[in-house]
């Protein structure tokens, strides 16, 4: 074994029902080294790194660390982390109503000489911990009080404390901005330097070439190979995750963008607000029209989406629709205007984890029909089908529970739920996040498709260049302020200026 | 062995499996005192009525039965219980007995309002109760335990108050037809059937159950599908406050009283322990209303042939609770786990010698 080698993983395999997941995988990491693991949805990502952390149990191959005499078996993340394997995942997994320095110190309270659990002691060294990150934060907070960026930053941070030789970051830039991102590459950057080797798992082509040294690419729970980032361009590095040769995303391009009417006047949203999340604003919203919402992380462009959906109460100004002044109370009411909101926090507000594929898509058009008027069997596996077909979402079956699905899957199907109810409006709230690039090319396609048959949208995302192929209009937040509107124009360089705010830079 | 695997890898496998196990227990005990090995399931006909440990099994366990509908429903929707039930349905019973006699009085032979009255009231005053508690739970956020604790407490002492601090006979025999017979059966076996069947219908034939299953595994999900989740949990807490007033009505008719302190004592645990045997995970989400059923007449079946054994009334609780352990273990995932990773040790040797 070379010497650098931390970790190797030998024709590791592992199947879910009626999918293999994981096929002969082979997987080595060297100390110093920043590894990025690439593939599409599905590929077997996510699976491999609980494979390795001991959350799935691997039906055959070898796990081997170094220091550690023969093959290693982890039963639990616990052991994993005792062998000097730390993990950060997709979704942040800390304990919301527990303190910033609780979530740090979780499980390994330090201890007073009485055994109990010194306090004191565990915010000194939580505060010592954020400040050395650059992060000045209350440690005794509660850890919901602070962003999702921030709470994913802490993970990160709880991962490093603990003297892990084995690094595993799993899409942990999907809900951070561009600022964070850089801090955090720092952060992985000095890991490096002290031998510490990070397996680096994301969906951003740039973010692997701005820091990575060697990509693992997986295709379909097989191995397709190993590379050193120098040969393997961009290019390469898509065709080898898809099988393909790809060009599909130039193949995107919204045309001119259509003159409106008001006629066509769809939602006019005048003066609507929602206290301490997004000051009063306007929007005006066309038949065919998709409007992007861009601005930092935090800005407000979710929150405004909301308001309009009712997923927060609007407390001021009216909301048109049609020309009509309506009044929503929940998102029943709006779905019923024919609105839908596909969230950005798909665990907590998309998935119904414990249903079927099938209950999931049919939940919003049978909460739209009412309770006693339930969809016959007939119907409901028809209508998942359809979208199971449609949006090709890869699923064992369409009985099988949603949870059991990777990330994109999950999102394909909420999307699928939405499709159903046949919207007029339809808000896409990140529908992009931690999925892959293929999906993301179908998922912008669908948009325009949507748009072509007459639907408006919102569509919110992190990446500029997504809303700039799709959206005839950007509306800019800042600080929960709607601050301007950009119709002409559209490229990277307005947009980004408007985010940043005009005038004098400080 | 893959028919095997079919049949224990069904949801009701477990609760019919451990009432099959009664049964068997009662077989053997049969066998060896010297019985007729089936006298459990024996069925006769006794002054026009039916007569048998099955039916009495039946019979006895009505109440718990009843309650358990409304406890899956609010375990499934809330991740809660409502532990407020036993005493919930004393107060029904109170509230109709009370209804029944008039105030004050403490034995009545004839009744002083129709008998619908105090039927609709005991259904009535479990409907309020019930709908206390869902307001609680769904719109104000308290936690299901302390929410139902209130009632837990309080509605035995209401009850007492409706009655004057009075044990109220009402000795007649309309009253006395719900804990009685309908033609040959007992009215509570009737009466738990009707339970039965009205929520099997609205679950098969509505969308209720997707709408419980789905707020129960993720509320703002749920919200944000289109449900009106705070309002599907009130619901199933109202359902549950109305199951415990049936239940009432039934148990004071059994003993033609409102015995305020001892009318349902202890029954919201075996009404939770029921939804638990049949399966369903108390963190609420996905159930099977049939489980539920089942752990419930097999609670009953456990105590009766408890007595049958000849244990004391002292003593059954402590048997009692030796088979519920054992019962829960069964279901319990580590132990499921386990013997799935015994299996494949199993085979993984068996394989290994045919190779």
């Amino acid at each position: 074994m070379d010497q650098n080698v931390v970790l190797t993983m030998r024709g590791i395999t592992m199947t879910f029902p009626g999918v293999k997941a994981l096929d002969h995988v082979d997987f080595t990491l060297r100390s110093g080294e920043i590894h990025a693991l690439m593939g599409e949805n599905g590929a077997g990502k996510s699976t491999l790194i609980k494979c390795l952390t001991g959350i799935n149990a691997f039906e055959a191959g070898e796990i081997h660390v170094a220091g550690i005499q023969g093959p290693v078996v982890n039963h639990s993340t616990l052991d994993a982390q005792k062998k000097g394997i730390s993990t950060v995942y997709q979704e942040v997994n800390l304990c919301p109503n527990l303190s910033v320095a609780e979530n740090l110190f979780i499980g390994r309270e330090p201890k007073t000489r009485l055994g109990t659990i010194d306090w004191k002691e565990m915010n000194r060294r939580s505060q010592k911990i954020m400040t050395d990150l650059d992060m000045n934060i209350d440690v005794t907070q509660n850890l919901e009080e602070y962003s999702l960026a921030l709470q994913q930053m802490i993970a990160i941070a709880r991962a490093v404390d603990m003297d892990c030789k084995v690094l595993i970051l799993d899409e942990p830039t999907s809900s951070l901005d561009d600022n964070e991102v850089a801090k955090l590459f720092r952060l992985m950057k000095q890991l490096k330097e002290k031998g510490v080797g990070i397996v680096f798992v994301t969906h951003f082509l740039e973010q692997v070439y701005a820091v990575c040294d060697r990509i693992t690419v997986l295709r379909n729970g097989q191995l397709v190979g190993e590379y050193p980032i120098a040969e393997l361009p961009r290019v390469k590095l898509v065709a080898a995750m898809m099988g393909k040769d790809f060009d599909d995303l130039a193949a995107i391009k919204s045309e001119e963008a259509p003159a409106f009417s008001d006629e066509d006047l769809l939602i006019d949203a005048q003066g609507m607000s929602h206290k301490g999340t997004i000051k009063p604003f306007n929007l005006q919203i066309h038949k065919g029209e998709v409007v992007g919402l861009t601005g930092l992380l935090g800005s407000g462009r979710s929150e405004l989406a909301r308001v309009i959906y009712g997923a927060d109460r609007n407390q001021t100004g009216t909301l048109k629709v049609k020309g009509q002044e309506v009044k929503i109370n929940a998102p029943i009411d709006a779905m019923n205007l024919g609105m839908g909101l596909l969230p950005d926090d798909r665990k907590a507000e998309g998935i119904i984890g414990d249903l079927s594929v099938r209950e999931n898509i049919i939940l919003a058009l049978q909460a739209k029909r009412g309770m006693f008027r339930l969809l016959p069997m007939k119907e409901q596996v028809e209508i998942a089908d359809k979208y199971i077909e449609m949006l090709q979402i890869k699923t064992a079956s369409r009985e099988t529970l949603i949870r059991q699905l990777s990330g994109g899957n999950q999102q394909k199907v909420i999307l699928g739920r939405w499709l159903a109810t046949d919207p007029d409006f339809l808000i896409l709230d990140e529908p992009t996040r931690g999925i892959d690039i293929g999906t993301k090319t179908e998922i912008q396609k669908l948009v325009l498709k949507l748009a072509g048959e007459g639907k408006s949208l919102i569509f919110i995302s992190s990446e500029i260049e997504e809303m700039l192929r799709t959206c005839s209009k950007m509306a800019v937040l800042r600080d929960g302020v709607k601050v301007g509107e950009i119709t002409e124009e559209l490229s990277q360089e307005t947009v980004m200026k408007a985010i940043a705010g005009g005038g004098s830079d400080e | 062995m893959n028919k095997l695997k079919k049949i224990t890898g069904k949801p009701l496998f477990l609760p019919i499996f451990c009432m099959l196990l009664v049964m068997a227990v009662n077989i053997v005990y049969d066998v060896s005192s010297g019985n007729f090995a089936f006298n459990f399931f024996t069925i006769s006909v006794r002054n026009g009525v039916l007569y048998g440990r099955l039916i009495d099994i039946l019979n006895r366990g009505s109440e718990v039965t009843i309650l358990a509908i409304g406890m899956t429903l609010v375990v499934s929707a809330s991740a809660g219980t409502d532990i407020s039930v036993g005493s919930v349905m004393s107060l029904a019973a109170s509230f109709c007995c009370m209804l029944l006699a008039g105030y004050g009085v403490s034995a009545a032979n004839d009744l002083a309002v129709p008998l619908i009255v105090g039927v609709l009231g005991a259904i009535l005053m479990g409907c309020i109760c019930g709908a206390f508690n869902g307001f609680l739970v769904a719109y104000l956020n308290v936690q299901p335990m302390v929410a139902t604790l209130i009632l837990f407490s309080a509605a035995r002492a209401i009850g007492l108050l409706l009655c004057n601090n009075l044990i109220v006979y009402v000795r007649n025999e309309s009253f006395q037809f719900f804990g009685g017979y309908l033609g040959f059966l007992p009215t509570p076996i009737v009466i738990a059937a009707v339970c039965i069947a009205i929520v099997g219908i609205l679950l098969k034939k509505t969308a209720l159950g997707l709408y419980i299953q789905s707020v129960g595994i993720n509320k703002r999900a749920s919200r944000i599908a289109g449900l009106n989740s705070a309002r599907i949990i009130f619901l199933c807490y109202l359902v549950c406050g109305l199951a415990a007033g049936i239940a009432g009505l039934v148990a004071s008719s059994r003993i033609s009283s409102a015995d305020s302190n001892n009318i349902g004592l202890n029954y919201e645990l075996d009404a939770i322990l029921a939804v638990a045997l049949g399966g369903n995970s108390l963190g609420g989400g996905k159930f099977n209303l049939a489980g539920s059923i089942i752990g419930a007449y097999t609670i009953q079946a456990i105590s009766i042939t408890l007595y049958a054994l000849g244990v004391s009334t002292e003593q059954a609780p402590v048997y009692k609770a030796i088979i519920v352990i054992l019962i829960v273990t069964i279901q319990a995932p580590p132990f499921k786990a386990w013997i799935k990773r015994m299996n494949a040790k199993r085979a993984l040797e068996k394989g290994g010698a045919a190779a």
